[in-house]
C-alpha cells in the first residue's frame, strides 16, 4: 500500500519539475529571464486575496470536466466530448435563468444547474446508448456532437437568447447568480462563487462513488476487463451507458456552474471552450483519482490565472504556460523514462503496472 | 447558373475543403496500422501549417508559385520531426498512445503561436499569404466533354494529388511486402517479432509517415483555404480526419472516401447560396449536418468498427 502510495506521488512530482524545467529553457533560449516570469506566475495565482479567488473559481470547470473524463476513461472508454457537454451545460443553465426569472431564489438556482447538467448528460448519453447497442466507437460519436453543440449554441443564443444584431445573451437575474457577497468579501471582490464548494463537494462523492460502492466497483471492473465483468454477471451495456451519462452530467454540471457563477450569460464562440481538453489533462495528471484532481485543477488553474498576469508584467508570451502544462502531461505519459532513470541510479523502487490504467 | 456551373462550384469548394483531410487521414491509416494510436493528427497539422506559412511568408518574394507548393513539403517535414516526439514516447518509452496523442494536441498549439508572437511582435497570427494555392484549371483534361468542366476546370490540383496518393497508399498497403510487415506489427507484434521483423522499425515507420502527412494536411489548409497562420488555422480538421480514418475503416481509400464526405459537408455552408431551393434553409442545418450524418451512417450501417488488433497496444519485449 505504501508503494502504491508512493509512486502516485513521485512521478506526477518529478513530471511537473521537468515541466517547469522545461518551460525556463525555453524562456532561457528566446531571452526571458524564467526566474522573474515563474515569480510572476506565482505572485499572479497566489499573491493576493483577490488572486487566490479567481485561482479558486478557475478551478470549479476544470474540477467537473476533469471528473466527467476520469469516470469515463475508468469504464475504458475516451470521452472527447467534454467540450460539447460542458458547453450544453452552460446554455442549459443559462436558458432556464433566462426564462424562467419568475421562480424564486433558490429554485430557480437548482432547477437551471439541474437542466444543465441534464443536457450535458443526455449529450453524453447519446454516445453511450450508440456505443452499447450499435458498437459506435464514442471516440468519433462525442467529436462529431461537440460540432453539433457548438453551431447548435451559436445558432440559438443569435436566434433566441441574444438581441437582434447581439452575439451575447442578456444578463441573468442576480437571484439566479451563485456569486456571493460573502465569498466575494473574503478574497477582495474576486468573482469566487459557491460552484467552487459545490465542486469539491463532487470531486467527495465521485471519489465515494468509485471506491465505496458496487456500482463503481462495477465501472472499473468493466474498464479493467470488459468480457471478464461479463461473465462475472455484470450489466455491461447498462454500465456503459450510465457511465457516459455520469460522465456528461458532470461536464454540463462544469458548463453550467461557470455560466451561472463566472460569465452570468452565454455568448456566441468561434471555437469549442478549451477547458474540455484541459479537463483530459487535468485527470490525466491526477491519475483519474478524484481526490487528485483537486490537486492538479489547483495546479492548472494556478498556471492559467498566473499566466494572465505574466504577460501584463513582463513581455514572455503567455504561451509559455500551455507549454509547460503540456510538458509536464508528456513527462507523466512516459513515466517509464524515470523508472530507467531511478534504476539505474539503484534506487530502491518497486515494480510498477507499466501498462496504465 | 447552368447545372454543369453549379456542379462544378460543388465539386471545387469540395475538394479544396477536402485536400488537407485526405492527406491527414492517409497518415493516420499508416500509423494505426502499425500499431500506434494517433489522436495527436490536429497538433501535427497545426505544425505543418505554421512552418508552411512562415517559409511562404519569407521566401514568396523570391520563388514565386514554387514557394507554396515547397511549402507544402516543408510542411510535411516538419509534421514529420514533431510526430518523433509521439514516436519516442509510445514505441521506446511505453507511453499511453491517447496521452501523448492528446499531448501533442496541446503542445503544438502553445509553441506555434508562442513562435508567432516572438516572430511577429507579439502578434498571434501571422500576416496574410499573398501566394496561396488556389485553384486553378487542368489543361488537358478540361476537353473532356461535361465532365471536363464540372471536375477539371477551376478545380484544386493538390486535392487531385491527395486521391491519386490515396490510391497509390492502398496499392502500397496491400501490395508490397514493406507495408505487409508494418500491418502485422499492427495486428500481431509478437508474431512478426519471432519472424524476424522489427517491431519499433516498422512503428516508427507508421509513426512518420503519419506525421509527414499530417503536417502536408496542415500546409495544404494554411496555403489554400486560411491563407495565413493562427490559432484557429486548424480547428478539428486533425479530429475530422480521425473520424473519417475510422469511418473508412482504416483503410486508404476508404479514408479518403470519408475525408471527401467530410470535405462536401464543411463546404456545404458555403455552396448551400449557390443551390437554388437550399438558400433560404437557415444555415445551421448545413453546418450541424455533416456531424449528424456521419454519427446516423456509422450507427446504422456501420456498427462496430474494429481497427488492427494491437492498435494502442505498446509492444514490451519478453526477455
Amino acid at each position: 500500500m505504501n508503494c502504491k502510495k508512493y509512486s502516485a506521488l513521485v512521478f506526477p512530482l518529478m513530471s511537473i519539475v521537468s515541466g517547469f524545467v522545461v518551460g525556463a529553457i525555453i524562456m532561457l533560449v528566446f531571452g526571458y529571464d524564467p526566474l522573474q516570469n515563474y515569480g510572476n506566475l506565482l505572485v499572479g495565482s497566489f499573491g493576493g486575496a483577490y488572486s487566490i479567488g479567481e485561482t479558486l473559481r478557475n478551478m470549479t470547470p476544470l474540477i467537473l470536466t476533469a471528473l466527467g473524463f476520469a469516470v469515463s476513461s475508468k469504464a475504458g472508454f475516451f470521452n472527447i466530448g467534454g467540450s460539447g457537454q460542458y458547453l450544453m451545460g452552460w446554455f442549459g443553465a443559462v436558458v432556464v435563468a433566462l426564462k424562467w426569472s419568475w421562480l424564486p431564489g433558490w429554485f430557480l438556482i437548482i432547477v437551471s444547474i439541474m437542466s444543465g447538467a441534464l443536457l450535458g448528460g443526455v449529450w453524453s448519453a447519446i454516445a453511450g446508448l450508440l456505443r452499447a447497442y450499435c458498437g459506435t466507437s464514442e471516440v468519433i460519436t462525442t467529436i462529431m456532437l461537440n460540432y453539433v453543440a457548438l453551431y447548435f449554441v451559436n445558432f440559438a443564443v443569435k436566434n433566441w437568447l441574444a438581441a437582434q444584431g447581439h452575439d451575447s445573451s442578456a444578463t441573468i437575474t442576480a437571484k439566479a447568480s451563485l456569486r456571493s457577497p460573502l465569498l466575494a468579501s473574503l478574497t477582495s471582490n474576486s468573482t469566487l462563487h459557491w460552484g467552487f464548494i459545490l465542486a469539491l463537494l463532487v470531486c467527495l462523492i465521485i471519489w465515494i462513488y468509485f471506491n465505496r460502492t458496487r456500482a463503481g466497483f462495477e465501472l472499473r471492473s468493466i474498464g479493467l476487463n470488459e468480457r471478464a465483468a461479463q461473465y462475472a454477471g455484470m450489466n455491461v451495456r447498462k454500465t456503459i451507458i450510465l457511465a457516459m451519462l455520469i460522465s456528461g452530467i458532470l461536464a454540463g454540471l462544469g458548463g453550467a456552474l461557470d455560466g451561472l457563477g463566472n460569465f452570468q450569460n452565454i455568448s456566441v464562440s468561434n471555437s469549442l471552450p478549451q477547458v474540455g481538453y484541459d479537463g483530459m489533462a487535468v485527470a490525466i495528471l491526477a491519475s483519474y483519482n478524484p481526490l487528485g484532481i483537486i490537486l492538479s485543477s489547483l495546479l492548472f488553474s494556478a498556471l492559467q490565472i498566473g499566466g494572465m498576469s505574466m504577460s501584463v508584467y513582463s513581455n514572455a508570451p503567455t504561451e509559455i504556460v500551455s507549454i509547460v502544462t503540456g510538458s509536464i502531461i508528456f513527462f507523466i505519459a512516459i513515466k517509464y523514462a524515470f523508472e530507467i532513470i531511478l534504476k539505474k541510479y539503484k534506487l530502491s523502487y518497486p515494480k510498477f503496472n507499466i501498462a496504465g490504467k | 447558373m447552368s447545372l454543369t456551373t453549379i456542379l462544378m462550384t460543388i465539386i471545387s469548394t469540395t475538394l479544396v475543403y477536402s485536400a488537407p483531410l485526405i492527406f491527414t487521414a492517409l497518415g493516420g491509416t499508416f500509423s494505426e496500422r502499425s500499431g500506434v494510436i494517433n489522436v495527436g493528427l490536429e497538433g501535427m497539422m497545426i505544425v505543418g501549417a505554421f512552418c508552411s506559412t512562415i517559409f511562404t511568408l519569407n521566401l514568396a518574394p523570391r520563388l514565386g508559385i514554387l514557394a507554396a507548393w515547397l511549402a507544402l513539403l516543408i510542411g510535411g517535414i516538419c509534421g514529420c520531426l514533431f510526430s518523433l516526439l509521439h514516436a519516442v514516447a509510445t514505441i521506446n518509452l511505453r507511453a499511453d498512445h491517447i496521452i501523448s496523442g492528446a499531448v501533442l494536441n496541446m503542445i503544438a498549439p502553445a509553441v506555434c503561436v508562442f513562435l508567432t508572437r516572438i516572430f511577429y511582435n507579439g502578434k498571434g497570427q501571422t500576416p496574410v499569404i499573398n501566394q496561396g494555392l488556389g485553384t486553378s484549371t487542368i489543361n488537358g483534361l478540361k476537353q473532356i466533354p461535361i465532365l471536363g468542366k464540372i471536375l477539371f476546370t477551376q478545380t484544386s490540383i493538390i486535392a487531385w494529388i491527395a486521391i491519386i496518393i490515396a490510391v497509390i497508399c492502398w496499392y502500397v498497403l496491400y501490395r508490397t511486402a514493406f507495408v505487409l510487415h508494418l500491418r502485422s506489427v499492427g495486428e500481431n507484434p509478437a508474431a512478426a517479432d519471432t519472424l524476424g521483423i522489427n517491431v519499433d522499425y516498422y512503428r516508427y515507420w507508421g509513426v512518420l509517415l503519419s506525421g509527414f502527412l499530417g503536417g502536408l494536411g496542415g500546409a495544404v489548409m494554411a496555403q489554400s483555404i486560411t491563407l495565413n497562420f493562427s490559432v484557429s488555422t486548424i480547428s478539428g480538421q486533425g479530429f475530422m480526419a480521425l473520424a473519417a480514418m475510422i469511418f473508412g475503416k482504416w483503410d486508404p481509400i476508404g479514408s479518403m472516401a470519408a475525408a471527401v464526405f467530410f470535405g462536401l459537408a464543411q463546404s456545404l455552408p458555403i455552396i448551400g447560396a449557390y443551390i437554388p431551393g437550399l438558400s433560404h434553409i437557415n444555415s445551421v442545418w448545413f453546418q450541424v449536418a455533416p456531424y449528424l450524418i456521419t454519427v446516423i451512417v456509422l450507427a446504422i450501417f456501420f456498427g462496430r468498427s474494429v481497427g488492427p488488433a494491437a492498435d494502442g497496444k505498446n509492444y514490451i519485449k519478453s526477455k
